[in-house]
């Protein structure tokens, strides 16, 4: 099987912890990961932001990349969603591009489904001696519908004391541009976010987007809370022999 | 109480930066939304066919909008025919002339009235005022927002804001300019809050000979209206008056009276988390003797029509479901939103009705960070954020975030671009100030800036890469060799 | 009719024929439960009565007159068929008595179709008593749907007249009947 990992933007420039986990994590698993150099960002900024045109130019260009694999890897719920669920309305079909959204989008797996539907994996031997806390996101929870699969292959993980989030599905407040354009709202939906955070008394919040991450994050470590923030994958690819 | 909502210079956000700073409204707010989310899903959840309902509620709605003109020239036989008479408004100007004339031709100069958001969106009451005529609000949250000289602020609750003590508050210091005092001991205890509204209102209902409503459902086959409604307000307004007016939008249509067994499933289970509601209505023409006029409402309907996107948010039923959910309406309260329609459908609905004119509309389909909640819980299956994100394609951009945007794609078009852009960052990573400037300032004002990494994730695949050709051990990743964050 | 509103009659069915010219027709998928199947339609109905606070009896049908005697004993009761009532004697009785069209079991809900009296008999009264036969309950809502003729002014009471306006917490008793009382003849 050819596996492609798509890095996203965010991840390539900001979080390159969380590719390199991923890469370690498949590799563990057996997978022999490709990273096509080519690739940039999957333009969920400029399509949700309403620059459609320039969405169109990135979405062409994702899939010229990708084409090919039988699966391509993004750690982020995100921007799987935006391939998976928004490619098909946006480059609209009969339009150019429109045969290489369809062959590619499909293929376009969050970590967690890419684990336990294609490699059909629920325990990947992962040792994390922590208390953690996961925050499933937005668009893993209602655009991908990844469900319990993230705590399934948290709960697998040796060590790992996973403490339930009080009003998980809520949003964080970070929505791309909206945290820019409503930095009111923006800033107290993620108050209320860090309180249930600190609620559960864990070390480390887990999640399956840097984004969502990065701004809950950024907030805690204005307000000094001392919880750490991880990528699943940076769970996941942690042994004990580290 | 003006027909207009004052909104601040600078949209939405302005709106909602200083709503988010009213800790009373926040924690009303969020009481009153969070006690009704859990009850929405399990009502919900009892329902072993409510996915099956959702399909039908929506396509039996994008069914009759395709019809729409066939479905109301049979609306209009049909309630002709029982004995009413139909009235077709173009605008909010025709449709508040049109109600004026019939309750002037009553000789009546006051009317009651069953809550019906499309009376609100026409400015009824201020105009029908401004004719020397008086309406009165009889449901008791419409009762709250009138007394209270307030806005609306929610489809079903618009007193959402306002908690006991304040509705309290306004019940004894307001109600004896409109009619029978509070009793001076009134408590603020719930059912105490409602005997009042029912002892103010009781000789009104009784006296009152015209009645203006709104209508949840319109049956095009037998040409019934249908009203929803809990206290009996609605039912003492239909019933008992000689004359009732009836405002509809022309998007409430259903084809047959089959097609309520679907609605009156999914619209009080949505909207009160109520297996049923304690009272329906529903009449033909002119019932038991009464004198029947409908008005049938365009209003910027039949413009949201045209979008082929947008025309979804016709099949809206105002259950409110939306608004419950949206974690953006719980922390801004409706007043933000500035117009009847609030939340999630309203930042939808109100620049579709009213376009893109004013600096608030303009913001509108930016009310919201996408999360989804409102499509899932939306009981005709209207996707908010598809309809948001197409509004943002459509409206006028800023000339600096439009630069920005241009930028910013033409870097990330291209790998070579990208990744020296990425290597400029990290040559400058020590200088990223703590505080942003211009418009990046939103973020770090609350939040800490990650920090950018020695090596972007592409140029340590690069490098490693490299140096497995070269035959050196591979630098294997994962968490040992990942940043500090 | 004047020839403005005419005018505007023809407007608006023009802008709606430009606005959808071209777009796709819809089929309307029915796989939902047309009909509601229910194993003991008499004790849920009357379950989910209980659940909306009105007051229920389960009694045979022969007792039916005596258990009314019973409930309405000293009350003054309108009856509605017995005689014309004024709106001012219908607001100062004690309540109401009447029959049903129809009683749906999942929803607890009871529809009249002014064939158990006008409109207002059963609204100015304080207290509503309700009698269901058995035969009268169906399963679910598109049963009830079936049933009905929109003909006939219909009314649709699921319980006492309430509101959940304050703080979005269901409270009984507004302007409708604030008790209602059902009992089912079996």
């Amino acid at each position: 099987m050819r596996v492609a990992l798509f890095i996203t933007c965010v991840n390539d420039t900001l979080f390159p912890g969380t590719g390199k986990a991923v890469v370690s994590l498949l590799r563990r698993l057996g997978c022999d990961v490709d990273f096509p150099a080519a690739q940039t960002c999957c333009g969920q900024m400029h399509v949700n932001t309403g620059y459609r045109d320039e969405g169109v130019r990135l979405a062409r260009h994702f899939t010229e990349v990708f084409a090919g694999y039988d699966a391509i890897v993004a750690p982020s719920g995100s921007c799987a969603a935006m391939v998976r669920e928004q490619y098909p309305k946006l480059v609209q079909p009969g339009s150019r591009g429109a045969a290489a959204v369809a062959e590619v989008a499909p293929k376009v797996y969050d970590l967690s489904e890419f684990l336990l539907d294609v490699l059909k994996i629920d325990d990947v031997g992962a040792y994390f001696p922590h208390r953690v806390t996961y925050h499933p996101t937005c668009h893993s929870l209602r655009s991908l519908h990844l469900g319990e699969r993230p705590t399934r292959l948290l709960r697998n993980v040796r060590g790992l004391e996973l403490i339930p989030l009080g009003g998980a599905d809520e949003c964080c407040g970070f929505g791309g541009t909206f945290a820019v354009k409503n930095p009111a709202v923006s800033a107290a939906m993620c108050a209320d976010k860090v309180r249930n955070v600190l609620d559960t008394g864990a070390e480390v919040l887990c999640a399956a987007d840097n984004s969502c991450l990065m701004h809950i994050g950024g907030t805690m470590k204005r307000q000094r809370t001392g919880v750490r923030i991880m990528h699943l994958a940076e769970i996941l690819a942690a042994t004990e022999e580290r | 109480m003006s027909g207009t909502f004052l909104g601040m210079p600078g949209g939405f956000p302005a709106n909602a930066a200083v709503a988010v700073q009213d800790s009373q409204l926040r924690y009303n707010l969020r009481k009153a939304t969070h006690t009704i989310r859990g009850k929405r899903v399990k009502a919900v959840e009892e329902l072993p066919d409510w996915m099956e309902l959702r399909a039908a509620g929506k396509a039996i709605k994008d069914h009759t909008l395709r019809h729409l003109d066939r479905y109301l020239l049979q609306m209009e036989e049909a309630v002709t025919r029982a004995g009413g008479t139909v009235h077709w408004a173009r605008d909010a100007a025709e449709a508040n002339r049109i109600v004026t004339d019939l309750v002037k031709a009553t000789g009546e100069r006051e009317v009651v009235k069953v809550k019906s958001m499309a009376t609100q969106e026409i400015g009824l009451n201020e105009h029908l005022a401004a004719e020397g005529i008086t309406a009165y609000e009889t449901d008791l949250a419409e009762l709250i927002v009138q007394l209270g000289e307030d806005f609306p602020s929610h489809f079903l609750v618009p007193a959402i804001h306002r908690n006991r003590s304040e509705i309290r508050e306004i019940f004894l210091g307001k109600m004896a300019e409109w009619g029978r005092p509070a009793p001076p001991d009134l408590t603020d205890d719930p059912p105490a809050l409602a005997d009042a509204a029912r002892l103010h209102l009781r000789e009104r209902f009784l006296a009152s000979k015209v009645a203006v409503s709104g209508g949840n459902f319109m049956i095009a086959e037998t040409g019934t209206l249908v009203v929803l409604e809990s206290e009996g307000n609605g039912r003492m307004c239909l019933t008992l008056p000689e004359t009732l007016i009836s405002v509809v939008g022309i998007e409430k249509l259903l084809p047959t009276w089959r097609d309520l067994e679907v609605f009156l499933q999914l619209l009080p289970r949505s909207s009160t988390a109520e297996r049923m509601n304690p009272y329906t209505s529903t009449w033909t023409g002119s019932a038991e003797g009464q004198d029947f006029h409908l008005v049938l409402l365009d209003n910027g309907r039949t413009g949201v029509l045209a979008d082929e996107v947008g025309r979804q948010a016709l099949r809206c039923i105002r259950c409110s479901a939306c608004l419950n959910v949206c974690p953006v309406y719980e922390r801004t309260g409706g007043h933000a939103y500035g117009s009847v329609y609030p939340g999630p459908i309203g930042a939808i609905l109100t620049p579709l009705l009213r376009g893109f004119d004013t600096e608030l509309d303009a913001s509108l389909p930016y009310a919201s960070s996408l999360c989804g909640a409102c499509f899932d819980a939306c009981p005709v299956a209207i996707d908010i954020p598809e309809v948001l994100v197409d509004l943002r394609a459509k409206v006028p951009h800023g000339r600096v975030e439009r630069a920005g945007m241009k930028v910013a794609g033409w870097v990330l078009n291209n790998e070579v671009r990208l990744a020296k852009a990425q290597r400029l960052a990290t040559r400058f990573r020590k200088l990223v100030p703590k505080r942003l400037p211009g418009p990046l300032s939103a973020w770090t004002d609350t939040r800490d800036l990650p920090d950018i990494p020695e090596e972007s994730f592409r140029d340590w695949w690069e490098r490693t890469r490299r140096s497995e050709r070269s035959g050196r051990p591979r630098n294997e990743g994962g968490r040992g060799v990942s940043e500090e964050r | 009719m004047d020839t403005g509103a005419m005018g505007a009659r023809e407007e608006i069915l023009g802008r709606i024929r430009a606005a959808v010219k071209g777009a796709p027709d819809v089929e309307i998928p029915r796989d939902y439960r047309t009909s509601v199947t229910v194993a003991d339609p008499v004790g849920l109905f009357a379950e989910r009565l209980d659940d909306y606070r009105a007051i229920v009896h389960v009694v045979p049908a022969a007792d039916v007159d005596a258990k009314v005697a019973e409930l309405t004993e000293g009350k003054r009761m309108v009856v509605p068929g017995e005689r014309a009532w004024t709106r001012d004697e219908l607001a100062a009785a004690d309540g109401v008595v009447t029959g049903c069209a129809i009683a749906i079991a999942e929803t607890g809900t009871i529809v009249l179709d002014t064939r158990q009296g006008e409109r207002a008999q059963t609204l100015l009264p304080d207290y509503h008593l309700c009698l269901v036969r058995a035969d009268q309950i169906v399963g679910g809502v598109p049963d009830a749907v079936a049933r009905l003729d929109p003909a006939r002014p219909l009314t649709w009471i699921s319980g006492p007249s309430a509101t959940s306006d304050i703080e979005l917490n269901r409270v009984e008793g507004v302007h409708g009947p604030r008790t209602l009382e059902v009992i089912i003849s079996t």
